[in-house]
């Protein structure tokens, strides 16, 4: 890097006067790298899940079917009556086994790509993770519908080896099964740069004081990755707690509702909207709750 | 570091998880040669027929159109946008910062369909029309939060050191930021975009409620779908992206290193 | 790169990101922001509502197109068959904006189609919700001159004709009918107790449609005449929740509840159903690949069915091209294109011999042949409200067949 030389003509000392004039004032830096970003989201996002929330406190006319504004808690009150807390209830555990398996899946995954792979090796496993998120969602999803139907392409491969027809196509397992594998990409990535930051130094350390393979991952490598896995989770769990299009397509409708496609169902010809924004509070606060959770362990540094 | 066995442990698991991964894509591009538009298993006849249908399909050309369009213009808002506001956050102590930090990770964190039910009720609430502007406003809304991680994570794990250099040097802001900052940033960049991109080129749930009588590529595919007449034409058009999409892929991965900064590089930056 | 900034200065830029919020907020709140439909809709005497939209200026004639037409379709509405030759004759530019269900079409066509959409082809069940709220305005039926051909009973029908104002033009319609395997079933059932028995668990499937509690109730109007249904969408309290409680009977009995078309389609062509409810689409469909299904309206009980409307919002943008399409579409030849197409019966009575010529048999096999007194036994789709037709208001609304279908289904 060789030295920058002094600004010269007009335009340059204009532009070396203005920065002169930032520098000292880090106040309008701040504020004019912050405003268009904050500006974005409290004008458009944040102003709209506000309108959106309010609407959850009105209710709808019967007779007229128009929306009544006004204070009522009619629609919270409703998420309390069967079968809604057990399709919150439902939602809530796929998320959280769905999570716990791309935890699983991912982690060894990841371990190899960043510590063990050769760099070639590496870049092709990134592309190789990377890959599947160009190819639609919807037409991956819709693939599994052909691998899990019965005689399907898993019950062929099955009865080939001689291990009968599992058949679970439509059912909460299959559904548990294809969000695990939409969302693994989005658990892999993280887990992989946070496992792909940690110094060898640490590892030879660990090693020095005398700590075998298991109590090196147990102590040193499973710690610093956390804030990566949490981070992971944080796609796995969301996205699964707002589908809807999966349990559509894969489902069978019969105790597979989800809060997503409840949501869905409650806004078009139902036109409950306040019911649907009471309904989608859940999630926010879910989230909220997680995300707060997450920040403390420190999976903000890791996204 | 690892013994012979973990070693081997790790490469079946890794053989595994690319199986799962790949298995379903490779489902797609089968079934793209498949002659019925029933989809099920096993094929009974194949053919090219569904290849020229895609080529021919003038609604396919307009939705990946737009897709682009609509995916490169949130890619470059997000960029812009998403990079002042790590820089933002990053730098400067403000009352609200732990707040804006989290704020910043809402569209992502929150599931697409209360966005797009909030963005639409905005929408309305403005009297703006659906059109590929509100498309672009929604992906870019959820692009942001990648291209801020991404930069954020990045600015983290610099030195401060080197800014500050750069002005003892005589360097004015403007070419600290374009000679020092813009290169130690630039794969995060990179990545960020990419990730952007993908997000966006395949987003459906937040697009269904922003559009108005546009198609993005996901929308035809949700359409197609839906219609179930000619179901292999998804898999050819599905396949074709796919194709299309290894090459910018592959590039991005080598020139960001495989995801991030290295172990060696970050010896390199500590050094040099 | 650590730029330390001193203490004084640290609140000017929360300061200037709540200066922005707060007036946002108090917008918000103080607005009367919603996505639907919120035009008052006055309650008329005896329980009556009356269409918002019902004193709007009808066109009398149709004048040059706009360039641009923007439609809310089914998928296979706007084939390029047909949607080509519309575009070279008349040079309105058609853009379709496809909608999965009668759900997404309102949701759509909120304010009036928001100033973007011109027409949208609605099923039965979504067309009173469209009226009712305001967002589609009355046609000048004598701007569609194929509307005489029009079978009689889809010329004035009642789920878009109100007060003797036309809100659409019927387009296409069917039965939502029995399809059954003949591998199973020698002969075609004559009721839709099939669907309720228990000597096919595990092997039925229906829509995942709220709407199908207006099937039980068809069935229980004939099972249970006690019950006292006559009208299968306008169910009092003890009706519909008899047709709630037939359904969750049902429901261990249901392999899956579909939701597309081709969901159901798989699931018989993979013989994991054997008999369910379905549209003429999908035994076209499966017989095309050679899997060996039927299907029936049952002697015993009928079907109920779903007729489609293209209606003209409220706030169509491009008026005269919509008339143009409304023109182009209700003639015989496009209606026999789109109805062997779709799978659907046309409702211009002199496709016939036109459909046989693009596909042999269709016309049988679409029951474009028969005489009106088949489709009386039909029942078609409208959109339940409170109101009864016998001027009382106490029948169940659509918003609470949707909570009912969500317990069902659980």
């Amino acid at each position: 890097m060789t030295l920058v030389a002094a600004p010269e003509g007009r335009s340059k000392k204009r532009v070396a006067r203005t920065s002169a004039a930032l520098w000292r004032r880090p106040w309008l830096r701040a504020t004019l790298t912050l405003s268009p970003p904050l500006a974005w989201f409290l004008v458009i996002y944040l102003a709209s899940l506000i309108v959106m929330l309010v609407t959850a406190f009105w209710t709808v006319n019967p007779f007229t079917n128009n929306l009544q504004h006004g204070l009522s808690l009619a629609n919270f009150r409703a998420l309390f009556h069967a079968p809604i807390p057990t399709i919150i209830g439902r939602t809530v555990l796929m998320a959280a086994l769905v999570t716990v398996a791309d935890i699983i899946i991912a982690v060894p995954f990841a371990y190899f790509m960043a510590r063990v792979a050769s760099p070639r090796a590496r870049n092709a496993l990134f592309v190789a993770v990377l890959l599947p998120l160009w190819a639609s969602y919807l037409a991956r999803v819709y693939a599994w519908i052909v691998i899990l139907t019965k005689d399907g392409t898993l019950d062929w491969a099955t009865q080939h080896l001689g291990l009968g027809s599992p058949n679970i196509g439509y059912t909460n397992t299959a559904m548990w099964l294809v969000f695990t594998y939409i969302w693994l990409p989005f658990m892999i990535i993280p887990v992989y740069g946070a496992l792909e930051r940690i110094p060898d130094s640490f590892i030879e350390a660990s090693a020095d004081l005398g700590a075998r393979n298991v109590r090196t991952l147990r102590s040193v490598l499973l710690p610093l990755a956390l804030p990566g896995i949490v981070a992971g989770s944080i796609f796995t769990f969301s996205l699964t707690l707002g589908d809807f299009i999966t349990p559509e397509l894969i489902g069978s409708g019969s105790n597979t509702n989800m809060i997503g496609n409840v949501i869905y169902d409650n806004i078009g010809l139902a036109n409950n909207l306040p019911f649907a924004a009471a309904l989608a509070v859940v999630p926010i606060v879910i989230m909220t709750l997680y995300l707060l959770a997450a920040r403390a362990l420190g999976a903000f540094e890791a996204m | 570091m690892e013994g012979r066995a973990t070693r081997v442990v790790l490469v079946l698991w890794v053989v595994g998880v690319l199986l799962f991964l790949f298995i379903p894509i490779a489902t797609i591009v089968v079934f793209a040669f498949d002659k019925s538009n029933i989809q099920s298993w096993p094929i009974r006849a194949y053919t090219l027929h569904w290849f020229s249908v895609a080529w021919d399909d003038p609604q396919v050309k307009s939705a990946l159109w737009l897709s682009l369009k609509a995916g490169a213009a949130a890619t470059v808002l997000a960029l812009l946008l998403g990079s002042a506001a790590a820089f933002g956050v990053h730098r400067y102590r403000f009352f609200g910062r732990e707040a804006v930090s989290l704020v910043l990770v809402l569209p992502i964190a929150l599931p697409g369909i209360i966005t797009g039910l909030a963005l639409r009720s905005f929408f309305t609430f403005d009297g703006i029309n659906l059109s590929l502007v509100t498309i672009i406003i929604g992906h870019t809304t959820f692009c942001i939060v990648v291209v801020y991680n991404n930069v954020i994570a990045r600015l983290r794990r610099t030195s401060g050191s080197l800014g500050e250099a750069s002005m003892d040097l005589g360097a004015n802001g403007w070419q600290t930021f374009r000679y020092v900052t813009l290169p130690t940033l630039a794969t995060a960049l990179i990545s960020g975009a990419l990730l952007a991109f993908a997000l966006s080129f395949d987003e459906v749930i937040v697009t269904t409620f922003t559009a108005g009588a546009q198609n993005t590529l996901p929308i035809w595919i949700f359409g197609a779908i839906r219609l179930g007449q000619q179901l292999p034409e998804v898999n050819v058009v599905v396949t074709f992206v796919i194709l299309l999409t290894v090459i910018p892929v592959a590039i991005a991965a080598k020139l960001t290193g495989g995801g991030g900064i290295t172990r060696s590089s970050v010896r390199s930056a500590a050094d040099g | 790169m650590k730029l330390r900034t001193s203490s004084r200065k640290r609140g000017r830029g929360a300061a200037v990101a709540l200066a922005l919020a707060i007036p946002l907020v108090a917008a918000a709140c103080g607005s009367s922001a919603s996505t639907s439909t919120t035009t008052t809709a006055a309650p008329g005497g005896g329980g009556g509502l009356t269409p918002p939209e019902q004193n709007a200026p009808v066109q009398t004639s149709v004048g040059a197109g706009e360039g641009q037409l923007n439609l809310i379709a089914w998928e296979g509405y706007a084939q390029p068959e047909w949607v080509k030759p519309f575009e070279q004759q008349t040079g309105c530019q058609v853009n379709a904006k496809y909608a999965g269900s009668s759900s997404e079409m309102v949701s759509l066509m909120a304010n009036g189609g928001g100033g973007q959409y011109d027409l949208v082809s609605a099923s039965g069940d979504a067309d009173l919700r469209l009226i009712y709220g305001g967002d589609v305005r009355p046609v000048n039926m004598s701007l569609v001159p194929s509307w005489k051909e029009f079978r009689p009973f889809l010329q004035s029908p009642a789920f878009n004709t109100i007060n003797g104002k036309h809100y659409g033009v019927s387009l296409q319609f069917g039965p939502n009918d029995l399809l059954y395997s003949t591998k199973v079933f020698k002969t075609a059932p004559t009721s839709w107790s099939v669907i309720y028995s228990k000597k096919y668990a595990g092997e039925i499937t229906i829509p995942n449609n709220p709407i199908q509690i207006a099937d039980a109730a068809l069935y229980l109007s004939k099972d249970k005449p006690s019950l006292g249904i006559s009208d299968v969408y306008e169910l009092t309290q003890p009706q519909f929740n008899a047709a709630v409680s037939l359904l969750k009977q049902q429901k261990p009995l249901i392999k899956a509840y579909w939701n597309l078309a081709s969901n159901e389609i798989s699931l018989f062509q993979n013989g994991e159903t054997v008999v369910g409810a379905a549209w003429p689409y999908q035994t076209g469909q499966l017989q095309a690949a050679g899997a060996k299904v039927a299907d029936t309206i049952p002697s015993a009980d009928g079907a109920t069915g779903w007729a489609d409307t293209w209606m003209l919002a409220a706030k169509a943008p491009h008026p005269n091209c919509a008339y143009k399409w409304l023109a182009y579409i209700s003639t015989p030849k496009i209606q026999a294109e789109q109805a062997v197409s779709y799978g659907e019966t046309p409702a211009n009575a002199d496709t016939c011999a036109l459909m046989n010529k693009i596909a042999k048999g269709s016309c049988v096999s679409l029951h474009a042949n028969e005489a009106d007194a088949y489709f009386k036994t039909i029942k078609f789709w409208k959109t339940p409200l409170a109101q009864c037709g016998n001027g009382k208001s106490d029948c169940v609304p659509f918003v609470d067949w949707q909570t009912a279908w969500t317990q069902i289904t659980g």
